[in-house]
């Protein structure tokens, strides 16, 4: 998948991730900020960057604002964002495919 | 990934608590609260440019989350939307034990929602026939076409009324004591007692209000219901108190199985107990007060 425009998705409430991404010519670009950042910063990243790989996104700026989101809503966070960016996110989502 | 159970078409559903899919905080320890049934809410408390989000957030929360014994049953947003038919997708494929169909009016309506849940159930690879389903009926024609929606399919386990919505559309305000709707609450019972399915009353808006709310559900119970709707983990406790047979009902029921399964050794089919006419249906209702004590985890004896 290739982000095409800049998209958001998430919230600042607690237990909630704010993701949004934007086109970018080459490479990935990761920046988290996370309340619970000393304890679980890689974990974090690891997770975003599983997500991208599953999604294929190799080009993009991913910015995560996480406020303590457990994995699955960390996932889904940045799916949701791909899929805005892209802007298929209403229907015919791959369900149990690359979303998984 | 979490497999989830086959879901019982009956079991018990005393309460049936309102969750925001869109709401990472609830939906992550819904289970804790002792609940009968969550319903996670892809409808009206998701706001309509978040519908997308609320569906990955559901799909990777029942994925992931272990809800136990806890049902979960997700509302999906009404036929006269754009969005119910990826809600079925995303509930089936995140292998939920069942889909509120909100705003039904008819057996179509029904039937609709089943025809998609089964052609998800085969493009996921889900058992078909899994995925339970009921209906809120939250509008006059809903409730006048109650029969034929109870009857309208085999996955069908209950109706609720949904009392927000059918205020509105009969112009009148809830009254203490319920006048304004016990009509369509009766008429609803009847059909789903018709129908063999269950029945569930509203959730009570007013959450400060603890007089009201427990004047309602002894109402609700009287009046026959299997269960309510709730907004508050805080309401929890009284229903289910409530829709527990009481000690003396349960001796009472305990006497009326033992005399009847003596009675009926000997060929006997009627007889009296402390004076009172009994035969097999009141039996049957013994064992039905029996069955739900051990369900409630009230029932002590030995039967």
């Amino acid at each position: 998948m290739e982000i095409q425009k800049a998209a958001i998705a998430g919230t600042l409430e607690s237990s909630d991730a704010q993701v949004s991404v934007e086109p970018l010519a080459k490479g990935i670009e990761l920046s988290i900020e996370s309340s619970v950042m000393n304890q679980y910063g890689r974990q974090i990243k690891a997770a975003v960057l599983a997500v991208l790989k599953d999604l294929g996104v190799e080009n993009g700026r991913v910015s995560v604002v996480d406020k303590g989101a457990l994995e699955c809503t960390l996932k889904a966070r940045v799916e949701c964002a791909v899929f805005r960016s892209m802007g298929i996110s209403d229907k015919n989502i791959p369900w149990g495919g690359v979303v998984k | 990934m979490i497999p989830r159970p086959r879901p019982e078409r009956f079991r018990l559903r005393r309460t049936m608590m309102f969750m925001n899919a869109q709401k990472p905080g609830l939906i992550k320890d819904a289970y804790i609260y002792g609940v009968d049934s969550i319903m996670l809410d892809l409808e009206d408390a998701v706001a309509e440019n978040q519908k997308d989000a609320a569906r990955f957030s559901l799909y990777h929360a029942l994925k992931t989350i272990d809800y136990g014994d806890t049902e979960v049953i997700v509302r999906i947003n009404g036929l006269d939307t754009p969005h119910w038919q990826e809600d079925i997708r995303c509930v089936v494929a995140g292998g939920a034990d069942g889909i509120r169909i909100a705003k039904c009016e008819s057996a179509q309506d029904v039937k609709t929602v089943e025809e998609h849940t089964l052609a998800a159930e085969r493009e996921f690879g889900v058992e078909e026939g899994r995925t339970l389903l009921m209906a809120a009926l939250e509008s006059p024609k809903g409730i006048l076409n109650a029969a034929e929606i109870c009857a309208a399919s085999d996955r069908m386990f209950g109706v609720a009324i949904s009392g927000g919505d059918f205020r509105k559309s009969m112009h009148v305000q809830m009254i203490p004591g319920g006048i304004e709707i016990n009509t369509a609450r009766s008429l609803m019972l009847l059909a789903a007692r018709a129908a063999g399915i269950q029945c569930f009353d509203t959730m009570y808006p007013h959450l400060n209000d603890k007089e009201g709310f427990e004047a309602e559900v002894r109402q609700n119970h009287e009046m026959g219901f299997d269960g309510k709707s709730l907004i508050n983990p805080r309401q929890i406790r009284y229903v289910h108190e409530t829709f527990a047979p009481t000690p003396k009902e349960i001796a009472n029921a305990e006497k009326l199985v033992r005399a009847y399964n003596e009675h009926a050794k000997s060929g006997v089919g009627v007889f009296t107990v402390d004076g009172k006419m009994v035969d097999i249906p009141f039996a049957e209702d013994a064992k039905r007060v029996i069955a739900l004590a051990k369900a409630c985890g009230v029932y002590h004896g030995d039967l």
